[in-house]
């Protein structure tokens, strides 16, 4: 075998499947979403930029994206803000640290099913335990799954719940590869340590923070499974009675699977990706101008 | 090293606060720390407790505050769960897929990574950079054609549909080309080449021996993530002829009526393998996380 043929040989299974699964059906959404195409029927006529002129005066699709960036600026910035807490805290010389670290990972590792039935359950309208326990206290119950931002609210703590740990485990990792020479200096300067977290620490993992501003905003924007879950119908609801909490991607299943529009759905699609690629450059703008270089 | 541990003793033994920036090895941690960690930890496992209180509670919602100690009826729902859905099966289907997942990944994406860290070949470097843009791409962009590539190849409720697709992904690739370039060295791949070792036996001799670690974690991210994916499994497995774990559990939860019961205690049965694996293997898995990821950014 040489060098050549041997490298492409080792690369042949992975390449045919990235290539068939993965490439293959990307760019073929593009073609798709050109056609008024029948999910099961197959295409039907070319109707060029008709699905997406039809997105456009699509409310529900305008009531999806506003959807999706609520609850996506909800959950990422107390998220990232918590984890990046957390990893200071972890970041100490803790008794047991493994032991800490597998615990804030813990929710990461469970299915986002039984996430948000779990979730469901606590945010219950009526036999919700949230709700029980502010009744208990003489508080007004919440009407979680009618009321727009507290659906926002409830479906934004599934996703906090199960994310914080792993991105706080991603800080530590960059935490633990600042030089301690650089908190030496500045503790000679007399700096305090709430100073140095902001001068030495963020600025000293800022390309993980861009990254998992990156991760998370991919993630985000691409919610399903917890709104589809968090609706009373499961996965033949539409996100509550008024669409309150139905993101982008749980819009693109209901017209692709539910109504076998796929030319819409491979249109709506190609707005995720829109959406995704410019909210990604807007927060990496963001994060930039807030951290500074170390 | 004598000098870090003096210093360690002597800020233990230190009672006036220290006001300076030492950051992660020096100053003693306080009880407050200790405190929020605690509140964190309680955060993180108390869904997983309350989804086994309500599954072992009676099905009808109980007015006023819920008990936080688990009752007496988990037996009663769990053969309710079993009469509702083939709860057996989908376990079934969910092993067959997750582990066939995590082995395939293993082996496609060793084969890869050792091909992209230490082999020379026209494109290597454009082939990567595409591998890993592409994964920077919504999954959920191609799901409409994976649709019907799938069901061209007759494959709609069959498992080939979730198990196929998700053979290798360029998440394994970047992994274990990380691990080959750290963990091969690449001096004893080219002795072995010129002793007339074929490129198969030094990947089985050589290199498996030596990423042993980071394919072990590698195998269980890939086996749970295959484990609690839903999106997909909803789209091309039959509730009935074919379902996973997760589709079987997210139909207890699309009745008309609400049955928490019932459907904690599906989730709380689903969650239990990946729950074990977690627990046999945490430490390996958050080394492989910190490890893998804090490279992967620089």
């Amino acid at each position: 075998m040489g060098g050549r043929a041997a490298g492409y040989l080792l690369l042949a299974p992975f390449l045919v499947v990235f290539a068939v699964f993965g490439l293959l059906p990307m760019l073929f959404t593009a073609w798709v979403s050109l056609h008024d195409w029948h999910l099961l029927d197959g295409p039907r006529s070319f109707t060029g930029t008709g699905n997406y002129l039809r997105l456009l005066s699509d409310w529900r699709f305008y009531n999806a994206l506003g959807n999706t960036v609520s609850i996506f600026l909800l959950s990422t910035v107390v998220q990232l803000l918590a984890a990046l807490g957390l990893a200071a805290l972890l970041n100490r010389p803790l008794r047991a640290a493994t032991w800490w670290r597998a615990g804030v990972l813990l929710p990461n590792v469970v299915s986002v099913v039984a996430v948000a039935l779990v979730f469901g359950q606590l945010f219950g309208d009526t036999s919700g335990t949230v709700n029980a326990v502010l009744q208990s206290l003489g508080l007004d119950p919440v009407d979680w799954h009618g009321d727009r931002l507290a659906a926002h609210l409830a479906v934004s703590v599934m996703v906090i719940w199960r994310w914080t740990g792993y991105n706080a485990l991603l800080y530590l990792a960059a935490m633990q590869s600042i030089p301690q020479e650089r908190y030496d200096a500045a503790a000679l300067d007399g700096a305090s340590r709430w100073r140095a977290f902001w001068s030495i620490t963020v600025p000293g993992i800022r390309p993980t923070i861009l990254f998992t501003v990156v991760i998370s905003t991919i993630g985000g924007l691409q919610l399903f499974t917890e709104p589809q879950l968090f609706d009373p119908l499961g996965t033949a609801g539409t996100g509550g009675t008024d669409r309150q909490f139905q993101t982008l991607v749980m819009y693109l299943y209901e017209r692709g699977f539910t109504d076998y529009d796929a030319g819409y759905a491979a249109a709506v699609a190609w707005a995720v990706v829109a959406v995704s690629g410019i909210v990604v450059l807007v927060n990496f703008g963001l994060v930039r101008r807030m951290v500074a270089r170390s | 090293m004598t000098a870090t541990v003096t210093r360690q003793v002597r800020d233990r033994q230190s009672t006036r606060r220290t006001r300076d920036a030492s950051g992660s090895t020096r100053s003693p941690v306080r009880w407050w720390a200790y405190a929020v960690l605690v509140a964190v930890g309680t955060a993180s496992i108390f869904p997983l407790y309350w989804s086994f209180v309500v599954a072992s509670s009676e099905g009808a919602a109980a007015s006023g505050l819920p008990s936080l100690v688990p009752g007496p009826h988990f037996p009663d729902n769990l053969a309710r769960v079993v009469t509702t859905v083939d709860f057996a099966f989908a376990m079934q289907n969910s092993l067959i897929v997750a582990s066939t997942v995590a082995a395939a990944n293993v082996a496609i994406s060793t084969l890869a990574g050792f091909a992209f860290a230490h082999l020379r070949f026209p494109g290597r470097n454009t082939l990567f950079l595409l591998v890993l843009g592409t994964a920077m791409i919504p999954a959920q962009l191609g799901v409409v054609p994976l649709y019907l590539v799938v069901s061209d190849l007759g494959w709609y409720g069959r498992l080939e549909a979730v198990i196929v697709p998700a053979l290798a992904g360029a998440f394994g690739v970047f992994w274990m080309r990380q691990a080959c370039e750290e963990a091969v060295d690449r001096d004893v791949v080219d002795a072995a080449r010129l002793d007339g070792c074929s490129l198969l036996r030094v990947i089985w001799h050589v290199v498996l021996p030596a990423v042993r670690p980071q394919a072990v974690v590698l195998a269980m991210l890939t086996f749970m993530s295959a484990w609690n994916d839903f999106f997909w499994p909803l789209i091309v497995l039959d509730p009935v002829d074919s379902p996973t774990v997760q589709v079987v559990v997210s139909e207890l939860a699309s009745g008309y009526f609400t049955d928490y019961a019932l459907m904690l205690t599906g989730a709380t049965l689903g969650v239990l393998p990946v729950l074990a694996v977690f627990v046999l293997l945490a430490r390996r898995i958050v080394t492989g996380i910190m490890h893998g990821a804090g490279r992967g950014v620089r």
